[in-house]
């Protein structure tokens, strides 16, 4: 047993859900990652490992709030008060909301501490100041209280944190993207939450023996010697983060032909997506992959791929149609993309 | 600790189950824990006392209904009230470190906490948890979250009384001892830990945890045997173990899916000893099948029977647990909707965080005018008291003649209708139950739940035809209702039957007798105030659903043509008007 996080690239198969997560990090305007699925089929796991993936962040030197240092946040309460002086580099957070959190720690209180032994009225930020510019996620993301996902959503929307309580009041910047897990049998999540998630991913524990045994094979080894572990897998997980670094550099550049407009399009429609977060995520999506893969233009294919990541979870329900999202998304993707 | 003793021959296959579990949980807490199902008594007592004492690494009992504040930390209020700062109190799982937690009553475990010490494991704590399992067979069991992580699902056969001070069955502190120092050397032939993998695949077990653990308990039961490479014997245990209480369908074979001449003997000792030695062995056959072999010889015959009916779907560790985690989450004890001023005395929850955090900015000035230096002044103005909305979750139990022609129709729209219900059930917090009744008896099919996803996978396939026992039918859905009440939830009853008996409950043939007994519990129900509604499914209007529909106190609602639309929406526009009322 350790603290240190799987490696991303010792995962085995679960192809779609690397996918997704190297999207997000590559974009983390798609918004963020749903990943449903059966118990023990390495939801969690993957989440974990994404941390190791992603890229340094810039910002300034004691903020808690993750402020930039060529912009701080004008609002922000730690940069108003002491003026930035340096910038320093930490890792892009990724922070755990534990079910159990209380609204005090998720979004900030009084500062218990000063206020008893000084009598100063300050303000303590909470998990949504630290994830400000990184990634919030939310194990068992069905069981949470729905005060909580309330609160989350209005942040998530806003961006920003406002907390009027206790005669404090404080607002600061909060973007954050969730990553999100759990298991559909234990609870269903209410759609406007599902609707926050860019992409989603229904996990399954693979049907094929090899791989089950290998996943097996791998974990074991893991918890048997993970210092040996790590190191072995070290190289290829610094291949792929740097391989996201330069997909971000390229990603401003990518261009997104009409064609591929006009199909994205009319994917959303024939699928009957509500809203255009579906289409704007489809073209995210594809970009972040034709960035991935060092090319300068989005293609169908790209749009192909993703097509079930963006759109699965934003199909109304239809709970007489025996089949699930992810086949009537394929039956559409075959009918306006045929390959 | 030091140089592994050469294991004394012994009588290994005469060791029930769970006290394997104990000792390989004691050799290797990685296995997580063990659930033990059985009732409270000096058995359990006793199993528990020997079990923990075969550990080394310390243990604590979790109090039953502990906050998470007791099991994770939090806030010391006398030690913060004391020192003027802030005190963290540290938790039971810190506190036991690589320690066992003992969780009595785990199926009344809120899920979230499950769900955080899942995280904690995560995260890389090492603490072992065995889980006390009180529930019954229609009860929910602990929530999922928690038996996932365990390696060893064990139910007790009665027998002998054990001596609360001797040691478990034939092991030693010597023998966890000499294992644990063996443990790390253990190997596992790659071929072993592939069929491992494989026989869990057949048996229908998708989490990738159980094959993880099953090769885990091969080597803890290696170590313990004293073997330096895990044997075949090794992993069948474990398999009989780990895997055979955790299949969900039995692995295709060609043979009788119920071999008599495969299930252990009834009156002979628990099942998992059989197969630990299985009687012959062809070195020809493959070490899967084997292992398969020892699985269908550790489940138990009517299981075995159960899951060849079914072909899915284990009770045990099925979605049962899953339906649990929702039914304890409920709103039984409202959720906590902010904090607000007030008097503790009125029987509100004193908010001690939040009193003291109005108290705090005062406190200087209160102090010089005290003219104390080393106390917290709180004043009844700083009073804080919790808020609970008690929103009542509803649970509709529709309660179905399956009986006769026009029962696969019928139970079909009905399916229809619980989708169509539950899938807008995330926007009105319903939860919704079946019951069907037929031939000789009614049955649960499926358990208050939320989730289309469950409720999708349980109702494929429903049987039909026969007599009909509404009286039965009727009795399963007041014991539901009841169960459904103390958990704090709202039944209502969706009652859809012509309203003529022709079977009693003890499974007797006869209308008129029939129809007494079903008139007598439905009178049963209305006294115990359940809101019901009963839908006519005859052709044309019966008197004798109108009798049934006023002894149930029941609206009475004609739907000759019962259709999945038509139903969800009747019964959503005639349960909404209670909802107040609830």
């Amino acid at each position: 047993m350790t603290s240190q996080a799987f490696p991303f690239s010792a995962i085995v198969g679960q192809e779609e859900m690397k996918q997704a997560l190297t999207l997000t990090a590559i974009d983390p305007t798609i918004g963020g990652v749903l990943v449903f699925g059966d118990r023990g089929t390495g939801k969690s796991t993957a989440v974990r490992s994404l941390a190791a993936l992603l890229p340094q962040i810039a910002a300034v030197r004691g903020c808690p709030y993750n402020c930039r240092f060529d912009a701080p946040n004008p609002a922000c309460p730690h940069c108003q008060q002491h003026p930035p002086e340096r910038e320093e580099t930490r890792a892009t957070p990724v922070i755990d909301l534990p079910l159990g959190a209380t609204e005090d720690r998720v979004v900030g209180a009084l500062d218990l501490e000063r206020a008893l032994t000084r009598g100063e009225k300050a303000f303590e930020p909470g998990l949504l100041a630290r994830a400000h510019r990184g990634f919030l996620y939310i194990d068992e993301v069905n069981l949470l209280e729905d005060h909580l996902v309330d609160l989350l959503l209005d942040v998530a929307a806003s961006g920003e944190n406002v907390v009027e309580r206790e005669g404090l009041s404080v607002r600061h910047p909060a973007k954050f993207v969730i990553v999100g897990s759990g298991n559909p049998e234990e609870g269903e999540l209410r759609p406007q939450l599902l609707d926050r998630f860019g992409l989603s991913v229904e996990v399954a524990s693979p049907d094929n023996i090899k791989e089950r045994i290998e996943v097996i094979r791998r974990r074991d080894a893991y918890e048997r010697d993970t210092a040996a572990f790590m190191k072995k897998w070290r190289a290829a997980d610094t291949r792929h983060r740097k391989k996201i670094i330069a997909a971000r550099a390229l990603i401003d550049t990518v261009e997104t032909p009409d064609a591929v407009l006009e199909k994205t399009a009319e994917l959303c429609i024939a699928l009957g997506a509500d809203g255009l977060r579906g289409e704007l995520t489809l073209m995210r999506a594809a970009r972040a992959r034709a960035a991935f893969a060092g090319h300068g233009e989005v293609t169908l294919e790209d749009l192909r791929a993703v097509a079930a990541l963006a759109l699965r979870h934003r199909l109304r329900r239809d709970p007489l149609d025996e089949a699930g999202s992810t086949t009537r998304v394929a039956r559409v993707v075959e009918q306006v993309l045929p390959e | 600790m030091t140089a592994p003793a050469p294991i004394p021959p012994r009588n290994w296959p005469r060791i029930p189950a769970e006290d394997w579990a104990a000792a390989l949980l004691a050799v290797d807490p990685g296995l997580g824990g063990i659930c033990l199902t059985s009732r409270a008594g000096p058995l359990r007592e006793n199993w528990l006392a020997a079990a923990l004492a075969l550990g080394t690494r310390g243990h604590a009992r979790v109090p039953v209904g502990a906050g998470e504040d007791r099991l994770f930390g939090g806030l010391d209020l006398a030690a913060t009230l004391a020192s003027g700062r802030p005190v963290i109190a540290s938790g039971l799982v810190e506190e036991v470190g690589t320690g066992t937690l003992v969780v009595p009553m785990a199926e009344r475990l809120a899920p979230g906490i499950a769900a955080r010490l899942g995280q904690a494991w995560d995260k890389g704590a090492g603490f072992a948890v065995i889980a006390l399992n009180e529930a019954t067979e229609d009860e929910p069991a602990p929530p999922r979250a928690l038996l996932d992580r365990l390696a060893f699902y064990v139910t007790p056969e009665a027998r002998a009384q054990r001596d609360s001070a001797a040691p478990l069955s034939a092991f030693t502190a010597e023998d966890i001892a000499g294992a644990m120092a063996r443990l790390p050397d253990v190997s596992v032939p790659d071929a072993l830990g592939e069929a491992l993998v494989a026989a869990a695949a057949r048996l229908g077990i998708g989490s990738a945890r159980a094959a993880l653990l099953a090769l885990a308990a091969t080597r803890a039961v290696a170590a313990l045997r004293g073997h330096e490479s895990a044997a075949q014997e090794d992993a069948e245990l474990a398999t009989a173990l780990v895997l055979a209480p955790r299949a969900t369908r039995l692995p295709d074979q060609e043979e009788d899916p119920v071999d008599p001449e495969r299930s252990p003997p009834p009156d002979d000792t628990p099942p998992p000893e059989d197969a630990a030695e299985p009687p012959t062995r062809e070195d020809t056959t493959p070490p899967e099948d084997l292992l398969l072999a020892a699985a269908r010889a550790a489940i138990p015959p009517d299981m075995l029977a159960q899951l060849a009916a079914r072909g899915a779907l284990a009770r045990r560790s099925g979605a049962n647990a899953a339906g649990a985690g929702e039914d304890q989450k409920g709103s039984a004890r409202g959720r906590p909707a902010g904090t607000r001023r007030g008097d503790p005395r009125s029987g509100a929850r004193l908010d001690l965080v939040a009193t003291l955090r109005t108290a705090a900015p005062w406190q200087p000035l209160r102090r010089k005018m005290a003219g104390v230096e080393d106390r917290v002044l709180v004043t009844p103005e700083d009073f804080r008291v919790r808020q609970y909305k008690q929103k009542r979750e509803k649970v509709v139990i529709f309660v179905v003649d399956a009986s006769g022609s026009a029962a696969m129709t019928r139970l079909a729209e009905t399916k229809g209708a619980i989708e169509l219900m539950l899938a807008e059930a995330y926007v009105r917090r319903e939860q919704v139950a079946l019951i069907a009744f037929r031939g000789t008896g009614a049955e649960l099919l499926l358990p208050p739940t939320r989730s289309l996803v469950q409720a999708k996978r349980r109702l494929s396939g429903l049987p039909g035809g026969g007599g009909t026992p509404l009286s039965a039918g009727l009795g399963a859905a007041l014991q539901l209702a009841d169960q459904v009440r103390r958990r704090g939830q709202t039944p209502h009853l969706a009652v859809m039957t012509d309203g003529r008996a022709n079977v009693s409950r003890d499974g007797a043939p006869g209308r008129a007798a029939a129809q007494e007994e079903a008139v007598a519990t439905a009178r049963a129900i209305r006294f115990a105030g359940i809101a019901a509604l009963l839908i006519d499914t005859a052709p044309r209007p019966q008197q004798a659903a109108k009798d049934m529909a006023s002894a149930l106190g029941a609206l009475y609602l004609p739907m000759p043509r019962v259709d999945a639309q038509a139903l969800s929406s009747t019964l959503r526009a005639a349960l909404n008007p209670t909802q107040g009322a609830a």
